[in-house]
């Protein structure tokens, strides 16, 4: 293939274009007479001119120097990058469902809410939630949903609690959803098994505390084997138990926040429920809580009335409104059509296969990295590059010689409690020779960087671009296209 | 490498008493190393009234940021306008060049109070 | 294990190698540390799985009861429009390299991503004529608050002013955002149809952040934002503006008439209606805000041999790494959809945006002529963009029942959240023809 190096703006020439738009049928306005002069534009905006070929040329050229789950293995921790079903992607097109108005009276689109609705109520099953709002648009946004719900919850009791306790391995959106909810957080440390240590968490708890915010299985891939006695300690102390569910794809069908204790719970439907990642986005945070908690919940809200769907907003304790009209409904498309494709038997499946394709590749890899939990983990398990340090080679270095293998890398740097981590998600959609493959992999850099570092070091050598001089990219950003004159 | 009239902080801070009534501040040698290369400083606004221990702005590195703090009491009377465009400076000179702000402080014994190199080397051995 | 499942490819051979490596007897030994008190007994109580062939059909099924666009005229309008989407969008959108990434945090293997992205912000920063925009928010009315949010933050004041004129979704998501954050949001009523920019004197101070404006309003009509400008100013206060991209192909940029943050749903570019969402929020601001920005943003570096490549830039500001100190929580963002709308802003391309939202102009300034050349009362007083109020004899929910059963989704029902009985908001987009114009002015005549 030609190399291609272009941005849009530069292969743009005045008069091309990639439409055609039909000629007016109504009487010709000239804009002067409408709007006053001065809320006219007095130059056009710059946008791109090109022929329909040279658009799709140039975005073909662009997604050929991109890397998605359809390209090869991605065993990015955290962010379970599995499969994402074309099924779900043709569903979502149907024009009964894209094509379609959030305004448009409810007896016209009994199709949508019935989906809406059936979705909430699979959601709460496999949550093990009384109700769910799909409302919230990512995860971050259903944690400050959450923490909402929960901060009415405290003050409709009349209380004023201030203080949400986060673990250090969690997740940075979780301080960062307590603080744009207006809570201090407090951080606890975690024990030696890299779980929350509990003697630390009852020294915190106190009738300050609003929530504990808990993922688990953790970003470290463990499970809380506490969990009963945590939910309990939190309890006491008159706290809520809020789960984060960006690793419930360890637990579908073999437990469920709800039996854990959890009182509130969001679900990333891109990350369990394989919604796509799309290069950052759409994807949805739905929201579930247990029945003292449910007045609380965003309008609006959706109800079934006989065989009716309506939408409802007269709840006095709402938190109100998070996120417009009813969610990322393309996306809870996606999400209902898998389930509906899974079953429970299927989503049991994948848990299991989750976490056994994450503890075999675990064990693949302990004799060659630093493993600083031994123990049986979940669906992930994080690595530690400590002893490649030392010779001189960073996890970041890892991270680039596996681009050269035609691999993601893990994740890098998290969670913020391992030095040197790397956090490896294998998820339940690759085979085992696939995982054999990266296995193998990741041993032959181990063996590169005692037998020749400076290869892991200048890595990656295969890719289209270099490793990027970010520290002059933010010194002196450059976040526009200008043209040279 | 440095003055003898120098005062640390606890929190990677030095303070460089100019006369009776006014010091500079800085970020220490250990702090702009941890950061890495900086990449954009927010300073302190001129005339900001601060208490001891207040933050005074951030500095941001590609993947870190981090506050600073005011180890006075007072005025905030001058900042390091070079920072603007060359936040590199703390990174390449921090104890001259890379100054951040000074400050009219008002409290003589909050000066006294600080540590000596010897005790923040002493500190930082610790915390290793 | 039970049945097969396309999507998980462990044959028992396979289980059986692992179990062997991991020198264990079953799967249910890894699940060993979850507490019996807590497993669950038995299936989970949902329905069973359903085979591909058959569940498109009932996904067909359940789509087909739902009216939409291919079959039905839509002149309703309020926030999500019918507009043409080139089918060079989908099928740029459809390529899996982009869709089934994530967040290129690996720019070496994300290019693609990484410049697609550039050229959003750079589309957007030339519609707003605004210096920085980021990579995309969740939507129009999250962006709005996130806007009220950074204006309280960097000006250190605590209220911000929101017209009635802007988006209720807006409004009530702000109040939200507000009580989270504890700032206070005042409303500022309307004149007529705009906002009543006398009240707006009165109301600003030394503790107003921003006001907030829509432009074109909710109601359609341009707001002045050179006065509104000036208000702003003499108190110190951000403006921001919350705007529709395709109306800015025409009227003058907000960055231009003084706009400090201006945001808005990129929507009508290119994302389908889609029941509301995924849409897609954009957000940008001037310089000196740069450094505060929410989200994701891409710049531009140089590789070791000076190539020119993208990255992710100035992610010091971001939550991953502020935790607690962070101003914003957004992670996640609409990145599939930013792409969406720059390929359809490339097609329609300098020229064509502007056709396209003259056609808008002109086709709704027809429909509002025509009602009132039939004695209906057209209410804006200000000059509209593709959107209107028209007075009925009758309930708006009325109107739209009769209009459903002729072929056409009428008008928002403004006595919903504004309180005006038989007033109906009506949207004419450059999809609509004369004919479906005259039809639909024939049946509201009809009431």
């Amino acid at each position: 293939m030609k190399p291609y190096h272009s941005l849009i703006f530069e292969i743009s020439q005045s008069d091309r274009s990639a439409v055609d738009l039909p000629d007016s049928d109504v009487d010709t306005i000239n804009l002067n007479d409408k709007f006053p002069n001065h809320l006219l534009r007095e130059t056009e905006a710059e946008l791109p001119e090109v022929s329909e070929l040279q658009l799709i040329r140039h975005y073909t050229a662009l997604s050929n120097k991109n890397y998605g789950v359809d390209s090869g293995f991605y065993p990015l921790g955290s962010c379970t990058m599995k499969y994402n079903p074309k099924l779900n992607e043709d569903v979502a097109r149907l024009e009964g469902f894209n094509r379609i108005h959030p305004y448009q009276s409810t007896e016209t689109v009994q199709g949508a809410m019935h989906l809406l609705y059936q979705l909430q109520e699979d959601l709460a099953v496999i949550s093990g939630m009384d109700a769910v709002t799909l409302q919230p648009s990512a995860g971050a946004q259903g944690e400050w949903t959450g923490l909402m719900i929960a901060k009415k919850y405290h003050q409709q009791n009349g209380e004023n609690r201030s203080k949400v306790l986060v673990p250090d391995s969690a997740h940075g959106t979780n301080p960062a959803s307590a603080a744009v909810a207006g809570f201090e957080t407090v951080t606890i440390p975690s024990n030696a098994d890299g779980l929350v240590d509990v003697e630390a968490l009852k020294a915190h708890v106190d009738h300050d505390t609003a929530a504990l915010m808990l993922t688990n299985p953790s970003t470290l891939g463990l499970f809380e084997k506490d969990i009963v006695e945590i939910a309990d300690i939190v309890h006491e102390a008159g706290g809520l138990l809020y789960y984060d569910g960006a690793n419930a794809n360890a637990i579908l069908g073999k437990t469920t926040p709800g039996k854990m204790g959890f009182d509130i719970v969001h679900l990333n439907l891109h990350k369990t429920f394989t919604t796509p990642h799309g290069g950052g986005g759409p994807g949805a945070g739905p929201v579930g809580v247990v029945k003292e908690l449910t007045p609380y919940l965003p309008v609006p809200r959706i109800t079934k009335e006989g065989d009716q769907y309506r939408f409802h907003t007269d709840e006095p304790l709402s938190v109100g409104r998070v996120k417009g009209y009813y969610g990322n409904f393309g996306i809870l498309v996606r999400a209902y059509t898998y389930i509906r494709t899974m079953g429970p038997d299927g989503l049991r499946q994948v848990s299991e296969s989750a976490v056994l394709h994450a503890n075999y590749l675990k064990k693949r890899l302990e004799p060659y990295f630093e493993a600083p939990y031994p123990q049986i983990c979940k669906h992930e398990f994080v690595l530690s590059g400590i002893n490649q340090k030392k010779l001189g080679v960073r996890t970041l270095d890892i991270a680039k010689r596996l681009l050269d293998f035609g691999y993601h890398p893990p994740t890098i740097y998290f969670p913020l409690n391992v030095e040197e981590a790397l956090m490896i998600e294998p998820t339940e959609t690759e085979t085992k020779e696939t995982l054999d493959a990266f296995a193998d992999t990741m041993i032959q850099i181990a063996k590169e960087i005692e037998e020749n570092p400076m290869m892991v070091l200048e890595a990656p050598h295969t890719t289209v671009i270099g490793r990027l001089d970010e520290t002059k990219a933010s010194r002196k950003p450059i976040l526009r296209y200008t043209k040279q004159e | 490498m440095t003055n003898t009239q120098l005062r640390f902080t606890k929190k990677h801070e030095w303070v460089l008493p100019l006369d009776e009534e006014r010091a500079r501040i800085g970020i220490t040698d250990h702090a702009q190393q941890e950061l890495g290369d900086i990449v954009f400083v927010e300073n302190a606004e001129l005339n900001q009234q601060v208490t001891a221990h207040d933050s005074l702005g951030v500095i941001e590195s590609v993947k870190a940021a981090s506050e600073f703090y005011a180890p006075l009491s007072g005025e905030v009377v001058a900042i390091n306008e070079q920072l603007e465009d060359e936040p590199e400076r703390i990174n390449d000179d921090p104890y001259q060049e890379g100054w951040l702000v000074e400050i009219a402080y008002t409290n003589p014994q909050e000066l006294e109070a600080l540590l000596t190199e010897a005790d923040y080397q002493a500190f930082l051995s610790e915390e290793e | 294990m039970g049945s097969t499942f396309r999507y998980l490819p462990d044959t028992a051979q396979d289980q059986q190698a692992m179990l062997d490596a991991l020198n264990i007897d079953s799967i249910d030994n890894l699940f060993d540390d979850l507490p019996t008190s807590i497993r669950l007994n038995g299936e989970l109580p949902i329905e069973k799985a359903i085979a591909e062939p058959l569940l498109m059909k009932k996904m067909q099924q359940l789509a087909s009861k739902n009216t939409n666009a291919n079959q039905h005229s839509y002149f309703l309008g309020a926030g999500t429009y019918d507009h043409f989407i080139p089918s060079v969008v989908n099928h740029v959108i459809s390529r899996s390299e982009f869709y089934t990434a994530y967040t290129p945090y690996q720019p070496e293997i994300s290019q693609g991503e990484l410049q697609a992205i550039f050229e959003f912000q750079t589309m957007v920063c030339e519609l707003t004529g605004m210096d920085v925009a980021n990579s995309s928010m969740y939507d129009g009315f999250t962006s709005v608050a996130e806007a009220a949010a950074l204006a309280v933050s960097s000006t250190k004041r605590s209220k911000v002013l929101i017209s009635q004129a802007v988006h209720p979704e807006s409004r009530a998501i702000s109040s939200t955002n507000a009580s989270g954050l504890s700032y206070k949001v005042e409303e500022i009523n309307l004149l007529d149809e705009i906002t009543n920019l006398k009240e707006l004197q009165q109301k600003i101070d030394q503790d107003t952040a921003a006001i907030i404006i829509q432009y074109p309003n909710f109601f359609g009509s341009v707001e002045d934002l050179n006065q509104i400008k000036q208000i702003a100013e003499s108190h110190g206060a951000l403006l921001i503006v919350s705007a529709n991209p395709l109306a800015l192909a025409l009227l003058q940029s907000p960055g231009h008439l003084g706009a400090d943050i201006v945001v808005g749903d990129m929507q009508p570019l290119g994302i389908p209606m889609s029941f509301g969402g995924p849409h897609c929020g954009y957000f940008a601001v001037n310089k000196k805000l740069m450094r505060k920005i929410p989200g994701r943003i891409v710049g531009e570096a140089l590789d070791a041999n000076g190539k020119r490549g993208f990255t992710l830039a100035l992610q010091a500001r971001e939550q991953h790494i502020r935790r607690e100190k962070a101003s914003s929580n957004i992670c996640s963002n609409q990145a599939l959809n930013a792409l969406a709308s720059a390929v359809c802003m490339s097609a329609l391309g300098k020229q064509g945006i502007r056709k396209m939202a003259q056609l808008n102009v002109e086709k709704a300034d027809y429909m509002a002529k025509q009602l009132a050349k039939k004695g209906f009362n057209v209410i804006n007083r200000a000059p509209f963009f593709n959107e209107f109020i028209v007075s009925l004899p009758v309930s708006a929910r009325t109107a739209n029942r009769k209009l459903i059963e002729a072929g056409f989704v009428g008008g928002f029902d403004l006595s919903i959240d504004y309180d005006l009985a038989n007033h109906m908001l009506i949207a004419v987009t450059e999809q609509r023809t004369k004919a479906e114009i005259d039809q639909f002015i024939t049946v509201l005549e009809a009431l």
